[in-house]
């Protein structure tokens, strides 16, 4: 066999690729739980800022759909959207604050 | 798979946020509605110089000629004629005590359209027209009606109607909840919501006359003298409530709850900024 330069390196990859798949596949009920609780929590705070997203609402309710089914990879994933959404609508309607005054017509 | 899309769109929007938030210019604090109505009616005029200020509150027939004839040819038989005339007919049917709507207004309800929204200076907050409907209802004993229905819509239609070609008049009174009431109407009217990070204005200010998707979008000065519309999209009519919560939607923004502090405020904007339009509710919108 001809050793390739590069090739323990792409095994490693592999490997890596496979190993955190492998932790994702392990996802639980107690992971769900916990990120459902973080997004939902970020989209609480959303909510306060009077700016939630559909897609956030969307993807929380994917996140109890995936688990009502017992696919907590899904679940956790769905939950880790909308996390991320709901973070992104809190930086919106906190960067609007004073942003929303550069297209004002004067 | 739909989750990472969701994911990348986040990353997506907060790049766009960072982007748009760079040029914050300030504008000056104190709230200036005389100087900020001139200046929406100039920005307005100078953009559609061939546009004559009365015809934008025709909204996207005012914006080319084939519009405007479509527009000449939909008022032949107007879509919202069964509406009005279902209105006309709640309008004048009495409670169960015996009192009607005509009861609760300013000249029996007739030709006040204009009018409102107002500021109610003993409540410290904005009263629309669809508010003050359902007040009416319940001080008689009546379930209000929703705000998104034909019911409502249908009794808007017949007092805009009543108020056909009146100028919207609507006052700021030496009160400086009133004055906060405008600031915030304007600040929600410029303020980017929604994943697709629009503002109304993104649409209706900087926009109009363009499309999207198949729609032509309509100026926001005069946009809501022609409410309510019977809309060919909705196969049916929609009240100021529906279409602030529908435009809400259509970004991905939660809408609030209609008649929520905000929509007031933000009717009690674009309605002043629109002073001196003529009422020609109710409308018909592609």
């Amino acid at each position: 066999m001809i050793r390739k330069p590069g090739m323990l390196k792409s095994l490693g990859v592999v490997a890596l690729i496979a190993g955190t798949t492998a932790a994702f596949a392990a996802s639980s009920e107690a992971d769900f739980k916990a990120a459902y609780a973080a997004a939902e929590a970020a989209n609480q705070e959303a909510g306060k800022l009077r700016n939630q997203w559909t897609t956030t609402t969307a993807a929380l309710a994917a996140a109890k759909k995936a688990a009502a089914a017992g696919d907590f990879d899904q679940a956790v994933a769905s939950s880790n959207a909308a996390e991320a959404l709901a973070k992104a609508s809190i930086f919106q309607a906190t960067s609007e604050k004073e942003a929303w005054k550069a297209i004002e017509i004067r | 798979m739909r989750s990472t899309i969701q994911f990348a769109s986040a990353v997506l929007a907060l790049a766009a946020l960072a982007f748009n938030a760079m040029p914050a210019a300030v504008a000056t604090e104190t709230p200036d509605p005389v100087a900020d109505a001139r200046a929406f009616k100039k920005y307005f005029t100078e953009k559609f110089p061939k546009v004559k200020l009365e015809d934008f509150v025709n909204g996207p027939y005012s914006m080319n000629e084939d519009m405007h004839r479509q527009w000449e040819e939909k008022e032949q038989f107007p879509p919202y004629d069964f509406s009005l005339e279902a209105g006309k007919e709640m309008f004048a049917k009495p409670f169960k005590n015996g009192k009607t709507y005509a009861d609760c207004f300013a000249n029996q309800g007739i030709g006040i359209r204009q009018n409102y929204p107002y500021f109610d200076e003993k409540e410290g907050k904005v009263v629309t027209l669809e508010l003050a409907l359902n007040r009416c209802r319940e001080a008689n004993g009546e379930a209000p009606l929703s705000y998104v229905k034909d019911e409502m819509a249908a009794l808007t239609a017949y007092m805009a109607f009543t108020s056909r070609g009146k100028p919207f008049d609507i006052k700021i009174p030496n009160d400086p909840r009133a004055l906060e009431a405008f600031q915030n109407g304007k600040r929600y009217f410029y303020t980017r919501r929604g994943q697709l990070n629009f503002s109304c204005a993104s649409c209706h200010v900087q926009n109009p006359g363009e499309r999207i998707r198949a729609e032509i979008l309509a100026p926001a000065l005069g946009i809501l003298n022609a409410m309510p519309i019977y809309r060919s999209e909705w196969g049916g009519m929609g009240t100021i409530s529906r279409r602030f919560t529908t435009c809400n939607s259509q970004i991905r923004g939660v809408p609030l709850e209609p008649q929520a502090d905000e929509y007031r405020d933000l009717e009690y904007y674009l309605s002043y900024v629109s002073n001196g339009l003529p009422i020609s509710g109710p409308g018909a919108r592609p």
